[in-house]
């Protein structure tokens, strides 16, 4: 990953922004500026509305309150990366053929599907049924996704959840090199994310409403 | 354009290697029109003459059955949701699935249909006619469902809400599916049949894709 | 509560807060209510005592006086139901999707009643309880998409975002309800035209006319008054709702 600032400079505000589901709020108030090659951690205990804040900056779920933008120069809305607890893989696709499709659908524009699977660690299963994948490497799949379409925003919620101590490092690889390219990484997680150089961490602690 | 092509096959491998869930429904179609003479017993003179209404409403029932399988596995495997941020605008994503449904659920009833023909006793000319109906009508049962698959998805245990709401909705294809075989002296059955199942195809993808992106999550 | 702060406020965002809403249409419901009362026996003393006899159908003619305002009710509720789906989806008005699930029983009430004094009216004219006929049957059809309608709104568990789903369905029938029209009226062989609106002005004498557009007001004004007050309730049980949430959730934290 020796290439550099392929993303135009990005920048994400929330400014008092609440989310929630069904009308109740989880979080309130928050404020953030992310801006490019900076990855926000968002951490708290469970049910503070960590997936529910992804959601809502991934444009699934309107807020409650306030308002966030996520703007390239040219003021259009940046495409996302979701990654989120459900992998979205189909057993009955090879590991190639679920990679490929979303390659499709989300855009060439990345690395090439067999590349990126190599990096994830998912070499030579290429051919294997998806549904044999175990959680982990089901898991690594989903990562897989997010190198094979250049996309400048990631909105990943738990991405190191069933994965082992070297799919941690993995984690922690793809998201040091989407910030390299000047990406934005936007991070849920409970376990500890040490980058190389945490001067770009920010980390935005959601805590249970008393 | 890609993506839509990679939507579509998708689609496809995945209801080929559904295990079975082709041959099921064909097979429901087939016990449906089957058991109708167990009811009404073996007249063949009236049997020939309500064929066409058995084979369409069989038709009508396969396909609002198979609805669930629309969007749901979809949804619950997380795809949906990828799905809306996909390059391919969701609509043609809906679009491409409204496609593969019709090829994987109407095709093979229409190929099925001359064995219901043959077991209900009707003339050639009536079974052509019928070839046509299904022909021009299932892309519109198709649409529907998909608007109904789309506004049930996020409901748990929703699987009998779609059939629900398109059952009365797709009223006109069975009336104009039926009028296409029967009705031999109006021969404008066949031309609103084509017209509805235009029109559905053309606006039920962005009323499903509306519906869908309305449901969050 | 905040009406010193706002002043000056358009009737739109007046109506738009479910609290206001509730202030600024109570005072409404009992006029309404009383009104209705005094049209219901102005209209039932007019269709019973004051109106002739048909020369054909005798007093059976007087279930048409119930009959036909329940019919044109069963259309004109889905119009409203059409309309607070537009305000849902377009304007995102708070108001528009309580509107419009206070309307889907309502509709189905008021299309039920219509089948049921149709059925009635039928026995005696026609000599069965139930003819296939265009009006009748699209009717029944109508009745089915109601009922679909509230089985929706029933299936989800959260009334906030049922609302947006509910409205893209019940435009698709609006839609749809047309061609279905078209469709039976084509199907269906016994059928006889439209006789109170006509091009060439109504038909009918004023003998029966009178009572019947009295009907038709006292009708409409019930709609109205039930549906104010539905939408009273159905803002009630979301207020519950909202503080049994916010009372688990205390309790949690």
């Amino acid at each position: 990953m020796t290439d550099r600032h392929v993303f135009p400079p990005l920048a994400m505000y929330a400014e008092g922004l609440a989310c929630g589901r069904a009308g109740m709020a989880l979080c309130q108030d928050l404020n953030f500026s992310v801006l490019s090659g900076q990855c926000l951690l968002l951490r708290g205990p469970n049910g503070t509305g960590k997936t529910t804040l992804l959601l809502t900056l991934a444009g699934i779920v309107p807020p409650l309150a306030g308002s966030w933008t996520a703007q390239g120069p040219q003021d259009e809305p940046a495409p996302v990366h979701y990654c989120g607890h459900r992998n979205a893989i189909k057993p009955r696709l090879t590991v190639l053929e679920n990679l490929l499709f979303w390659r499709q659908v989300n855009g060439a524009t990345g690395v090439s599907a067999e590349a990126a699977l190599v990096e994830v660690g998912l070499g030579g299963l290429e051919d294997l049924d998806a549904g044999y994948l175990s959680a982990g490497q089901g898991r690594r799949l989903a990562l897989a996704r997010l190198r094979v379409s250049l996309r400048p925003l990631w909105l990943l919620d738990e991405p190191t959840a069933a994965l082992d101590v070297e799919g941690h490092g993995l984690v922690t690889r793809l998201i040091e090199g989407h910030l390299r390219m000047g990406g934005l990484v936007i991070v849920a997680t409970h376990d500890p994310i040490h980058l190389s150089h945490p001067a770009p961490v920010q980390t935005l602690t959601l805590e249970n409403r008393a | 354009m890609s993506g839509f092509v990679a939507m579509l096959r998708r689609e496809l491998a995945l209801s080929w290697r559904g295990g079975g869930n082709v041959l099921t429904l064909v097979l429901f179609f087939v016990i449906t029109g089957a058991i109708v003479p167990f009811a009404v017993g073996p007249d063949k003179p009236l049997l020939a003459r309500i064929a066409p209404a058995i084979i369409w409403i069989a038709a009508f029932l396969a396909m609002l059955l198979g609805l669930d399988r629309l969007f749901r596995p979809d949804h619950e495997d997380g795809s949906l949701i990828l799905l809306r941020q996909a390059d391919l605008p969701l609509s043609a994503v809906i679009a491409a699935k409204v496609i593969s449904y019709w090829l994987v659920s109407a095709l093979p009833l229409i190929l099925a249909s001359p064995l219901l023909a043959v077991l209900l006793g009707m003339d050639l000319p009536a079974f052509a006619r019928t070839l046509v109906s299904l022909l021009l009508g299932t892309p519109a049962l198709a649409a529907f469902g998909a608007i109904g698959a789309a506004t049930s998805v996020t409901i748990r245990h929703g699987g009998l809400i779609a059939p629900i709401l398109i059952a009365p909705l797709s009223i006109p294809v069975l009336i104009f599916g039926v009028g296409t075989i029967t009705a031999a002296q109006s021969s404008a059955a066949p031309l609103f049949l084509a017209a509805l199942s235009l029109m559905a195809m053309a606006l039920a993808p962005f009323a499903a894709a509306l519906a869908i992106s309305l449901a969050e999550d | 509560m905040s009406i010193q702060s706002t002043p000056k406020q358009s009737w739109w965002n007046r109506i738009a807060h479910p609290g206001q809403f509730v202030a600024w249409s109570a005072p409404w419901l009992w006029p309404l209510a009383v009104l209705t009362a005094l049209l219901f026996a102005m209209g039932l003393w007019l269709a019973f005592i004051d109106s002739p006899q048909d020369y054909q159908m005798g007093h059976t003619v007087r279930i048409m006086y119930v009959h036909v305002p329940n019919a044109w009710l069963s259309q004109f509720v889905y119009g409203v139901m059409a309309l607070s789906a537009l305000g849902t989806l377009v304007w995102r008005h708070p108001m528009a999707d309580v509107s419009m699930k206070a309307a889907a029983p309502l509709g189905a009430l008021f299309t039920a009643l219509a089948l049921f004094t149709g059925a009635l009216w039928g026995r005696p004219t026609w000599g069965t309880f139930w003819e296939w006929d265009g009006r009748m049957t699209s009717t029944l059809v109508l009745l089915f998409i109601y009922l679909g309608i509230i089985a929706l709104w029933r299936a989800f568990d959260d009334q906030l975002r049922a609302a947006r789903i509910v409205a893209v369905f019940t435009l698709v029938g609006a839609i749809n309800i047309p061609i279905i029209k078209f469709s039976v009226d084509w199907w269906s062989t016994l059928h006889q035209p439209a006789s109170v609106f006509r091009a060439d002005g109504p038909r009918m004498p004023p003998s029966i006319l009178a009572p019947l557009f009295v009907m038709f007001a006292a009708f409409t004004l019930l709609f109205l008054a039930l549906h104010l007050k539905s939408m009273h309730t159905e803002i009630k049980r979301r207020r519950i709702a909202t503080l049994q949430r916010k009372a688990a959730q205390g309790h949690t934290a």
